[in-house]
């Protein structure tokens, strides 16, 4: 083995910084999944009929299907009765002030730096915190209310604004979409709402940040915006766990409504905890992100993905409204034994639809990371253009990149393209770098980050920060 | 100021530089010539610190021992290469990289970081001397850049590092007339009395530019004739057939193969 081979595979040793777990009382659930379960959790959140009846028909669903196998990931079976579906931070939350959220709790994000406490509420970021299953708190409501925007957590909404979620609750991602869409819509525990009136211009930055801390729990949240006619949204989301032996499961599901002419941006950050260099613990990420695009709206995805052990993610854009507009950026990290089949689908239906797909993988120690992606133009799309780039970035031997592109076409007049690239961080870059004064590791993480590029300048500001610095973070140790 | 004394390198079991002796003053500029294959470029390269070389002998600057030292710490010692194939860096603005650069070495010596504002003011003048635009260095490092480009940016960031010694792998190969003036007159301009360079070139053109107070003639790993700059009229005139032998022709110019350039 070179000593450039040798070091690159010392990535694989960087350490997470995000592994500690909180020692909150919590109130857990036996584990095990069945009829009581779901209604024990409807009952906890004191939630109305139709929406038990609605949890019950999609565990009825979920009974009869089976796991998906056709992704290029190697997964040790779960067995979904050892998962507790319930575990809430006992404390009652309180919602109307920062100060009455649980210490122990206000320290966690301390940690994991999110602004929670009133001095970091200048950097202008409505944050919606979700710890294990409930929402914790939600900062900057009040502001929020004036402009008419609704953020809140989903009990909450379901609560509050019960006509507006019954509305749109599974109208992009029905139950029976699949294997995990369905079992996230029998036991979601929590996850955010928001609602955006016709004409308005979100005044802030939306984000929620989600963290699993217990132990043997699955995490399953639920998001829910609706951005009504000529309205313009964006959201944030960032997502870290303790380290734990165990693998823990994560099956999300996000559904965004863009109306006539309304824009949503959705930018996520995900470090869940990605299991160690031998592949044990870490999260198993299956996540159904799905947007619904009415005329002359945009709905934009951006990620950047560096944690979990398995991830299982395809944000997609259904372009429904004539000249309406999708976009996916996304940058997917997998080192150590990281396995990640990642990309989107754009179905295009209405005329003069136009998506984009910039994927960027990067594979590194005994990582794999396929992108999967699919676009789709209904004989109804009249001159949908679509454009893919997906490239590829090789650290090491032992690790592999893999593109799959489905393409399906029932429209003559649409206009396709699709680029591909693998490229190496080569051993002329990093030295010519070091020629210039800088170490091994600055270089590394320089050409890394230069790879992403076109992605980070997707992100809000902030975002693009910490995304760099997790990159450099996860590259840590790739010299010695 | 640069001290080599029966440098050698070989790749594998392969020998490239055979035992070459240098000795460089303050200021001096010293061209070495020699024909494809000679060791030309492994002799910058085994002074510039690249892996892959087995490497012996001696080589000293400012009396420090550069075999020791990793790439880096040559860089901050002072060292700086122009390179025959400058990489490309995509996603990687060419100024950030610039300041990165500098700011790593002034680092390493225990300098204070030039800012943002400072750096543009530095760069600029720099950019002044290889006649480029403002928007070069918004472009990213190299990518996309055509031959004279690329070769112009290695001048530029020579200006910006301000090396002890500037060794200029093939710096002429492949510019047309033009490009090849205005690197010229950079290089000249960078000229001083506490720089030294060592100019690598196949061709005599190069030297009309830039005037060497010594030639040096490898052939086969060994300096085998040194002399001032009318040695390379005299190879301008009678090619390298007095000096070569038959046997180097397959002696690799390139260290690594597999890996982009």
């Amino acid at each position: 083995m070179s000593e450039a081979t040798r070091e690159i595979e010392e990535l694989t040793e960087a350490s997470y910084e995000f592994g500690f777990s909180t020692d909150l009382d919590t109130d857990v659930a036996p584990p095990g999944l069945d009829e009581e379960i779901v209604r024990l959790i409807s009952a906890k959140k004191d939630e109305p009929e139709w929406l038990l009846e609605w949890r019950l028909k999609a565990f009825e669903a979920w009974q009869a299907m089976e796991e998906p196998d056709w992704a290029k990931l190697d997964i040790m079976p779960i067995d979904y009765q050892a998962i507790s579906y319930w575990a809430a931070p006992k404390q009652k939350p309180v919602l109307d002030s920062m100060d009455d959220v649980d210490p122990e709790i206000r320290d966690m994000f301390d940690k994991l730096g999110i602004p929670l406490h009133e001095q970091k509420m200048l950097s202008n970021v409505a944050v919606d915190a979700i710890v294990d299953s409930v929402s914790v708190t939600t900062t900057f409501k009040a502001t929020l209310a004036e402009a008419g925007v609704i953020f809140c957590s989903f009990s909450e909404a379901v609560q509050d604004y019960p006509e507006l979620v019954r509305e749109h609750l599974g109208s992009v991602v029905p139950v029976r979409d699949n294997y995990f869409a369905a079992l996230n819509s029998a036991v979601f525990s929590d996850g955010s709402f928001c609602y955006i009136p016709k004409g308005v211009r979100c005044p802030m930055e939306l984000s929620t940040y989600f963290r699993i801390n217990s132990q043997n729990t699955g995490q399953f949240e639920r998001t829910l915006i609706v951005a009504e006619d000529d309205s313009h949204v964006s959201y944030l989301e960032g997502c870290t766990a303790p380290q734990r032996d165990e693998n823990q499961l994560h099956a999300a599901v996000v559904e965004l409504v863009a109306k006539d002419r309304a824009e949503i941006k959705y930018s996520t950050v995900q470090n869940w905890y990605p299991g160690d260099e031998n592949g044990v613990g870490g999260i198993y990420n299956f996540v159904t992100k799905r947007g619904r695009a009415h005329a002359d709206a945009k709905i934009s995805w951006t990620q950047v993905e560096t944690g979990s052990a398995i991830t299982w993610k395809y944000p997609s854009v259904i372009l429904q409204g004539d000249r309406a507009v999708g976009e996916f950026y996304s940058v997917a990290l997998s080192s150590k034994r990281q396995q990640a089949d990642t990309g989107t689908k754009m179905i295009h239906i209405g005329k003069d639809t136009t998506s984009s797909i910039i994927s960027k993988g990067i594979s590194a120690g005994n990582g794999q990371n396929t992108y999967r992606g699919l676009v789709k133009v209904m004989r109804s799309a009249e001159n949908a253009r679509n454009y893919t780039q997906c490239d590829s970035l090789l650290l090491g031997k032992d690790c592999g990149a893999h593109t799959i592109p489905y393409i399906e076409v029932k429209n003559p007049g649409a206009q396709i393209e699709h680029e591909a690239s693998t490229s190496t961080v080569g051993e002329d870059q990093l030295y010519y770098c070091r020629q210039r004064g800088m170490t091994e590791e600055d270089a590394m993480s320089m050409i890394v980050n230069g790879f992403c590029r076109e992605v980070f300048n997707e992100l809000p500001m902030e975002f693009a920060v910490e995304a760099q610095r997790l990159l450099s973070v996860s590259l840590e140790g790739s010299v010695g | 100021m640069l001290h080599v004394e029966n440098l050698t390198a070989a790749i594998g079991d392969k020998p490239i530089l055979k035992g070459v002796d240098l000795d460089i003053g303050e200021g001096e500029v010293h061209a070495i010539m020699g024909p494809n294959g000679s060791g030309k470029s492994t002799f910058a390269h085994a002074l510039a610190g690249r892996d892959g070389y087995e490497i012996g002998g001696v080589a000293t600057l400012d009396g420090s021992d550069l075999l020791e030292m990793t790439p880096e710490q040559r860089a901050a010692a002072g060292v700086f290469m122009g390179f025959q194939y400058p990489v490309e860096i995509p996603g990687v603005n060419n100024m950030y990289f610039l300041r990165t650069a500098l700011n790593s070495v002034r680092k390493a010596r225990g300098e204070t970081e030039v800012g943002a504002r400072d750096f543009l003011a530095v760069a600029k003048q720099a950019m002044e001397l290889v006649e480029m635009k403002q928007d070069f260095l918004d472009r990213a490092v190299n990518a996309g850049f055509s031959g004279g480009e690329k070769k112009r940016n290695e001048i530029l960031q020579m200006a910006v590092m301000e090396p002890r010694l500037a060794v200029l792998d093939e710096t002429d190969s492949g510019l047309d007339i033009d490009a090849l003036r205005i690197i010229a007159s950079g290089v000249n301009a960078l000229r001083g009395p506490d720089r030294s360079m060592i100019v690598i070139t196949h061709y005599q053109r190069l030297l009309d530019y830039i005037k060497p107070d010594f030639v040096h003639v490898l052939v086969n790993g060994k300096i085998v004739q040194s002399g001032d700059h009318t040695l390379a009229l005299h190879l301008e005139d009678h090619g390298y057939a007095d000096f070569v032998n038959h046997d180097l022709d397959d002696a690799p110019e390139k260290p690594l193969t597999g890996a982009p350039s």
